[in-house]
């Protein structure tokens, strides 16, 4: 009796993996990619890393009920789920990234930088290199973003302080300031060298202003450029009640990417984007109505979103392991939305856009659905229902695509196979 | 001790009879649908490290109403901890919010999702109010 017992146990067991292995890990996926629940419950796992080993390093933006910040996640057996998972770090923070043997890691005012040894672990994690220090960090879009070029640069977003540069932040009926101090320290992506130790802002460069919020980017190889993706500002039924219903704040602005070259300015807090319009349009704390435009010196996006879904990584692919519409295109994470209430929340999914010769070639589409956990079409109404938010995305060596989850710490793995 | 339960059950009933009505609790909803719900979301959730719950939120559901009053009024742009989490946006204020305002929207809120705490009157909000 105790044997069959047992034996049910096994039996159930073996189901309950198999059917793991053909959910998808709850993902909905284009046809002939699955996916496998790569790691789970390692905390707030905010961007990941790859090393060309196939060792991930994930950044959480707390630490982690053991006490430790940044996670390092090998699976050793190559059977798609972590075997071997260690951290270290009492730092929080978002940025993470790989190169060669250097791994990179931010705070939110700094940025910090680990040397691995042969089989990339970290020689010493009591001991990074600070690269910079002192960035500012007050509060709102705090978090600091990093990627590299292929000179040896490294690119961070400052977010600013603000939603909208109002002379009083969220205020209703608060003006907006010109021009805008906030730009000066904040608001744009800053390059420093990616080696220099202990600098500070004087040493960097305000690379590209602007922008509100960027979380996600990445250099793109192809184009030799970066690439970011910008959260629009929050609010304009709240505090344009006149101007703007709850139907058009759910839409408006887009979610943009840009294509950044240096001393570029994407225009906020001047103007937002129209997705309907495909205009700049005069932010109304600037004394903008909805119709009137603005931002004749500001750069065009090189792709818009639905508005509010919050992109938390960029991610050009450049591997071989999936079909080729998908090489060089853009794989986006929307973290998901929360500022399109009343109306039901949009995101909570992983977007891609294709790009031929450096440029968009067609729409975007959802990639990846299902983060949520809801089922069928159900979109999620309050934010905290979502099971999973996309945060961050790396390419594995093999060519897969990694998805990391900063509600439950989950990181899933998302593979092709004809 | 029946005597005084008998004595606030009363007191409960007198106080929603008298100082807080089912209007008072409806204009309450109204103003938190049209000025609140936005950020703080249609179930009190709140959103993830961003912009903090009132459903089952220790600072909502608290006995210091000068504080709730202040939040309410005067908007709030520190990171706050709550109940083990940290929130990192700046709340609007609430300017133009009258003391039977706050009352309603409070007493609300109070009782709302699974908040199960005491409704609070347009004198308690200018007690509160005068209090430092």
């Amino acid at each position: 009796m105790k044997n069959v017992k047992i034996f049910l146990v096994f039996v159930f067991a073996a189901i309950t993996l198999a059917s793991n292995a053909q959910n998808n890990a709850g993902l909905k996926l284009p046809a002939g990619f699955k996916a496998t629940l790569f790691a789970d419950t390692i905390g707030s796992a905010r961007h990941i890393a790859i090393t060309p080993n196939g060792v991930l390093f994930a950044k959480l933006m707390y630490p982690n009920k053991a006490g430790k910040s940044i996670i390092r996640l090998e699976d050793k057996n190559k059977d798609g789920v972590a075997d071997n998972i260690t951290g270290w770090g009492k730092y929080g923070g978002t940025g993470i990234f790989v190169k060669g043997k250097s791994l990179y890691a931010t705070s939110d005012n700094d940025i910090y930088l680990y040397q691995l040894n042969e089989k990339d672990e970290v020689i010493d994690t009591a001991k990074p290199k600070t690269i910079v220090k002192g960035l500012l960090a007050k509060n709102q879009h705090a978090s600091k973003s990093i990627t590299l070029d292929g000179q040896g640069n490294i690119y961070v977003n400052i977010g600013a302080y603000s939603n909208a540069c109002q002379e009083k932040d969220r205020m209703p009926g608060s003006k907006g300031m010109m021009p805008c101090p906030i730009l000066d320290s904040a608001g744009g992506i800053w390059k420093f060298d990616g080696i220099k130790e202990n600098q500070v802002y004087g040493d960097g460069k305000r690379y590209a202003t602007g922008l509100r919020n960027v979380v996600g980017l990445d250099w793109n190889k192809q184009t030799n450029s970066l690439f970011v993706m910008q959260h629009g500002r929050d609010q304009l039924n709240s505090f344009y009640p006149t101007l703007y219903t709850d139907a058009q704040n759910a839409e408006l602005p887009a979610e943009t990417m840009y294509e950044l070259h240096e001393g570029d300015n994407a225009g906020w807090p001047y103007v937002y984007f129209d997705p309907y319009q495909k205009k700049k349009m005069l932010s109304p704390e600037y004394g903008g109505d909805g119709k009137k435009e603005g931002g004749e010196n500001a750069i065009n996006p090189t792709v818009f979103f639905p508005a509010h879904m919050a992109p938390n990584a960029l991610l050009f692919y450049t591997g071989n392991q999936f079909p080729e519409k998908y090489k060089n295109g853009a794989f986006i994470a929307f973290h998901g939305s929360w500022n399109r209430a009343p109306l039901p929340q949009e995101g909570y999914f992983v977007a891609f856009v294709p790009f031929k010769d450096g440029k968009p070639n067609g729409e975007w589409e959802i990639f990846a659905n299902g983060f949520s956990g809801l089922t069928g079409d159900e979109k999620v109404k309050n934010p905290r229902n979502a099971k999973a938010r996309p945060c961050g995305l790396a390419q594995g060596p093999d060519g897969s695509l990694y998805v990391s989850d900063d509600n439950k710490g989950s990181i899933f793995k998302i593979s092709y196979s004809k | 001790m029946n005597y005084i339960k008998i004595l606030i059950g009363s007191f409960l009933i007198l106080g929603f009879a008298v100082n807080v009505t089912a209007q008072d609790l409806a204009k309450g909803k109204k103003i938190y649908e049209t000025r609140c719900l936005v950020c703080h979301q249609a179930d009190g959730g709140g959103v993830p490290n961003m912009n903090a719950p009132l459903d089952g939120s220790s600072n909502v559901v608290g006995n210091d109403l000068a504080r709730l009053v202040r939040i309410i009024k005067g908007g709030y742009s520190e990171k706050i901890a709550l109940d083990g989490m940290y929130y990192s946006n700046a709340m609007t204020a609430n300017p133009d919010f009258k003391d039977a305002d706050i009352a309603n929207v409070l007493s609300y809120i109070r009782t709302s999702w699974s908040n199960k705490a005491t409704v609070v009157t347009e004198a308690q909000v200018i007690a509160a109010k005068n209090k430092k």
